[in-house]
């Protein structure tokens, strides 16, 4: 298993990319409008329906800004549907407060694009409900989880902060910006910049003269994003040597944080919501190896085996597959969408493998590669990296033997898998073997989902994985 | 007219050369009784193009006789009377000037055209002609880069780049054939071309000479000024031809910048953005005014800005003047200060690869003479009647002296230059004439095109408010468009300005696939006087990109009945 696990993860799961992927899915999945009910007054605008055809629409442009009032009738923004453009009109007088999904973004009909406040007050209320509750930026990786051992390392030792301090100081330094007093950055580079929504303050140019150029920009998401996942792998392996940043930072300096960092920071306060707890669970992967090396040559690759496995244990247990919502139910989810993170050029992603209970296994690896093409295209619909009720994650490639993952909140509950090891153990007939292994560590909300479901759910699981031969049908 | 002259600029070499395949053309003259004289050549021409216009065979007769009358009334011209040199001198050969001439030798004139620098002006040289090759290679670019647009085709480009130099060349080459083409029209008609820069004496006296040379003066019964403009460059920008540069040198295209400012967001600042973005690259606008491309209708400057700007690796400045522009030099990009328009606050600082002045043109028109018939221009412009003849410092028409195209400044196009030179010409032979500019349609070539005729929308409805009628407005989308569904062009806008009261065409504007070549029916109708509820019966073949027009007459809600109708029904 963890041959054949670490290929496959060389291969589609990049390095570096585990969890970070996981929260954003989650937060685009959260409605928290209604579990407040002081934000009565924030309203949400939808993507409206513009033909009877329409099942998502583009954002041409926000005719109006964030902090504009807005009357009843006026035109807000324009929609491209499938037909046509046309000037969208709010029903309520207020403020727009909050832009959840930017110019050429894509919504599903019905889906918020935006937040509109009753006064001026609530503004920053209803942004900091918009940016927890993400939206159409699979690229932006602004959410990324760190689970809570992880962050602890982050906040202890300033190193893993670098990317950003160092930057900061090149900038400064660099001719085009007249001694950091100007950022000189070409047109393309403030696009990408805007849509990355990375700081070009925080950008060290490259260019003729020191400008600013694309390419720094990309590089400098690659840096933050690299930032962000260091602090797992310090935790975890050798990784950290190479991936810890060489730049010094300036001692007894205060670093601020960048956008993304601060959208990290508020999605972990928020995580602390959900009570959770976590079960973990050994299994042996050596009938799953042998199936894997079967079958792989029609293409079935081991992430569509692993949600495979998955979907059909919470067939078995659609408590497992449940959110809380409200604090006060159980949200039974219709169908089993196993959502799976995924590091794509520095960002950070969570496709979905939609219902994958029902999809035999040929068609759902089928269904990755298109998935992990469109994420690495930037061309992920919402549906496919927002509607997952269950999350994979692995960290397996780095040699990782467990570890333990924040829960997404929206979901019930997250799986680290770890990779599979060549470990000596008693076999039933009381000698000595070699058997393959894996650990998975299980993170629930435990307001509905208690100790003995999670236990069940996984001696299924295990079962699965033990004799796979059901996963194939 | 411009039909007339692309069929001479096919032909040429075939007329004078080839009577076999004159015959062919279907003239009816044999080859043995013509003899290739200047003269004769020209009176050929006629005949081809009113043979065209007449009919078939039938009419091989009258068409032959035509060109008898034709080929007297040339000859007849060969001696100016009134001890004149010539009928008519024009000074500057670019398109307006051409225009005239060929017109004027049509009427039997003679003429002459005074040309200091290169036959075919700013538009040839420097302008609409070297510009549309350089637009041909950044529409197909454009294309090529648009990986979804392909794939959404079933296209599959692998690679794609272009050779700097082959695509200057092209631009050059073309040129060089326009004007070629151009300048033998002139020879063929037996226009004298005079060599010089053409300076006005006094009434009716032009003298031309060059530098070293010494000056010689002719007479005419009318002289015509056509000298153009060339690149306006506001105090404060340093223009050294490489890195700050005017469209002059841009044409060019002597390197691709990497980033390059373009001040100016009109119609040149527009098409040349389209052809940076095609060749790699970055562009920043800098405009004076709070809105980019103000002087489009502005729900088609909106989309336009959603489909040529937005999309592309663009950004802009509005409402700011580049108050100081320094070329790049000792290792230092070039510079732009930016101030607020307004408050004329310093704004922003840009460090560029290169900056193109797009800021407009300034009249030609200094040296030409003006004083010695009294006559003052105004920012450099020459004042002009309606029936562009020149106006002098006491407001009173001055007597044979006419002044068409961008050195009377009334709109500053080739074709509109080429048009005032035909009214003039009209005018002088005694049919006055006043051409309706708002019949002129105007076009930039970008990707893809913006077109337009008539009125804007605000402009409408301020004349609708000032004289008491409503306006209406009927648009319509290429989404829409079966051609242009299938070109996977869907993106465009046209829209019908109208009253209607009377079905009267106010204006058209069009964005869009080929928008420049659509806009004709709209400008015809309107130059014609056609109603919307006359035109919306015409046939428009089906699938084409002109059904968008189609589309617009007929969603128009006219209110007038039909008020003509074809003269005679013919049954099929």
């Amino acid at each position: 298993m963890a041959g054949a696990l670490q290929l496959h993860l060389g291969s589609s799961f990049l390095p570096s990319s585990s969890h970070l992927k996981l929260r954003r899915r989650i937060f685009a999945a959260t409605a928290p409008l209604r579990r407040h009910p002081t934000e009565s007054k924030i309203r949400e605008i939808f993507m409206p329906a513009l033909s009877s055809t329409m099942t998502e629409g583009k954002i041409v442009s926000w005719v109006k800004s964030e902090g504009d009032k807005l009357s009843k009738g006026e035109s807000v923004v324009v929609v491209e549907s499938d037909k046509a453009d046309m000037d969208v009109e709010t029903f309520y007088d207020g403020y727009l407060a909050a832009i959840m999904v930017d110019e050429g973004g894509i919504a599903t009909v019905g889906s918020a694009i935006a937040l509109l406040a009753e006064t001026e007050e609530e503004i920053p209320l209803a942004k900091s409900k918009a940016s927890s509750s993400s939206s159409a930026h699979p690229e932006e990786a602004s959410s990324p989880p760190v689970s809570p051992q992880e962050s602890a390392i982050a906040t202890e030792a300033s190193p893993p902060r670098p990317g950003k301090a160092d930057l900061t100081l090149a900038s400064s330094a660099h001719p085009a910006s007249d001694a950091g007093r100007r950022i000189v950055a070409t047109p393309y580079a403030k696009k990408l910049a805007r849509d990355l929504k990375v700081e070009l303050q925080s950008v060290v140019g490259t260019g003729p003269m020191g400008r600013i150029v694309a390419k720094d920009v990309e590089a400098a998401t690659d840096g933050a994003a690299s930032v962000a996942i260091t602090a797992p792998i310090t935790s975890a392996t050798k990784a950290v040597a190479d991936s810890t940043p060489k730049v010094p930072v300036e001692l007894g300096s205060v670093v601020p944080f960048t956008a993304m960092q601060g959208a990290v920071s508020r999605n972990m306060v928020e995580s602390l919501a959900a009570p959770t707890f976590r079960v973990g669970y050994t299994i042996t992967t050596n009938s799953l190896d042998e199936l894997y090396k079967k079958i792989k040559s029609k293409g079935v690759t081991m992430t569509a085996l692993l949600a495979k496995a998955t979907a059909m244990a919470l067939t078995k247990h659609p408590v497992i597959n449940c959110s809380c919502r409200d604090g006060k139910s159980f949200t039974y989810n219709s169908s089993i969408n196993i959502a799976v993170a995924v590091a794509i050029d520095g960002g950070l992603i969570t496709p979905v493998l939609q219902e994958a209970d029902k999809v035999d296994i040929y068609s759902l690896s089928r269904k990755w590669k298109e998935l992990v093409d469109k994420a690495r295209a930037k061309q992920l619909q919402p549906l496919e990296y927002n509607s997952g009720t269950f999350t994979l994650s692995n960290l397996g490639m780095f040699g990782v033997d467990r570890f333990d993952a924040i829960l997404p909140p929206g979901t019930g509950a997250i799986m680290a898998v770890g990779a599979a090891q060549p470990t000596v153990v008693a076999t039933k007939d009381g000698r000595i073997g070699v058997k393959n292994q894996m650990q998975v560590n299980v993170t629930a909300d435990h307001r509905i989902i208690y100790g003995a479901d999670l236990a069940a759910f996984l001696q299924t699981l295990a079962k699965i994985i033990e004799d796979p031969k059901d996963l194939t049908f | 007219m411009q039909g007339s002259i692309s069929l001479s600029f096919s032909t040429p070499a075939i007329s004078r050369s080839d009577p076999a395949r004159f015959l062919v053309a279907g003239v009816g003259v044999t080859p043995e009784g013509v003899s290739f004289s200047r003269l004769q050549g020209q009176a050929l021409r006629f005949c081809v193009r009113k043979f065209a216009g007449v009919g078939r065979s039938p009419h091989l007769v009258s068409s032959r006789k035509l060109c008898k009358k034709t080929l007297a009334a040339v000859t007849d011209n060969g001696s100016t009377g009134k001890g004149f040199d010539y009928d008519l001198v024009i000074i500057g050969a670019g398109v307006g000037g051409h225009g005239a001439a060929l017109h004027a030798v049509e009427k039997g004139l003679k003429t002459a055209i005074i040309e200091g620098d290169v036959i075919g002006g700013t538009c040839v040289n420097r302008g609409c002609v070297p510009s549309k090759a350089l637009l041909a290679v950044s529409g197909r670019m454009h294309e090529l880069q648009s990986e979804d647009h392909l794939k959404s085709m079933g296209l599959q480009v692998l690679n794609h780049s272009y050779d700097r130099q082959g695509v200057a060349d092209h631009a050059n080459n073309l040129a060089s054939k326009i004007r070629s083409n151009l300048t033998n029209s002139l020879k063929a008609l037996g226009v004298d071309i005079l060599t010089g820069v053409g300076t006005i004496v006094g009434t009716q006296k032009v003298k031309y000479g060059k530098v070293g040379t010494v000056d010689k003066e002719v007479t005419a019964k009318d002289i015509l000024i056509a000298t153009g403009s060339v690149p306006f460059v506001p105090n404060g920008i340093e223009v050294d031809g490489k890195t700050v540069f005017t469209s002059d040198q841009a044409l060019k295209l002597e390197w691709v910048p990497e980033w390059i400012a373009i001040v100016g967001s009109g119609y040149i600042g527009l098409e040349f953005s389209d052809v940076y973005t095609a060749l790699g690259s970055e562009v920043t606008f800098v405009e004076a005014l709070d809105q980019l491309m103000p002087g489009f209708d502005p729900e088609i400057g909106k989309l336009a800005q959603r489909i040529l700007i937005n999309p592309r690796k663009i950004d802009f400045h509005t409402g700011v003047f580049a108050k100081k522009i320094t070329p790049a030099r000792e290792g230092k990009p070039v510079q732009i200060e930016l101030i607020d328009a307004k408050t004329k606050e310093p704004k922003d600082m840009l460090e560029v690869d290169a900056a193109l002045i797009a800021t407009g043109r300034a009249p030609f028109t200094k040296g030409l003479g003006l004083e010695s018939v009294n006559v003052t221009t105004q920012r450099g412009f020459v004042p002009v009647d309606e029936r562009m003849q020149v106006i002098d410092t006491n407001g009173n028409p001055v007597p044979h002296l006419y002044c068409i195209g961008d050195a009377n400044g009334k709109m500053m196009l080739a074709h509109a230059a080429s048009a005032q030179g035909i009214s003039v010409i009209e005018t002088i032979c005694g049919k006055v004439h006043v051409l309706n500019h708002l019949s002129i349609p105007a076009a930039c070539f970008t990707h893809p095109e913006i077109s337009m005729v008539g009125l804007t929308e605000p402009q409408a409805r301020e004349k609708a408010e000032k004289e008491g009628f409503e306006v209406f407005v009927a648009k319509t989308s290429f989404k829409a468009n079966t051609k242009a569904l299938a070109e996977n062009e869907g993106e465009g806008l046209a829209k019908l300005i109208y009253r209607p009261d009377n079905g009267e065409i106010l204006g058209v504007h069009i964005l869009g696939l080929h928008a420049a070549d659509l806009i004709h029916e709209a400008s015809n109708a309107i130059a014609m006087g056609t109603r919307i509820q006359d035109i919306k019966f015409a046939v428009h073949a089906h699938p084409t990109l002109s059904e968008v027009l189609d589309e617009l007459f007929k969603a128009a809600k006219v209110t007038a009945g039909i008020s003509r109708s074809v003269d005679e029904p013919v049954a099929v």
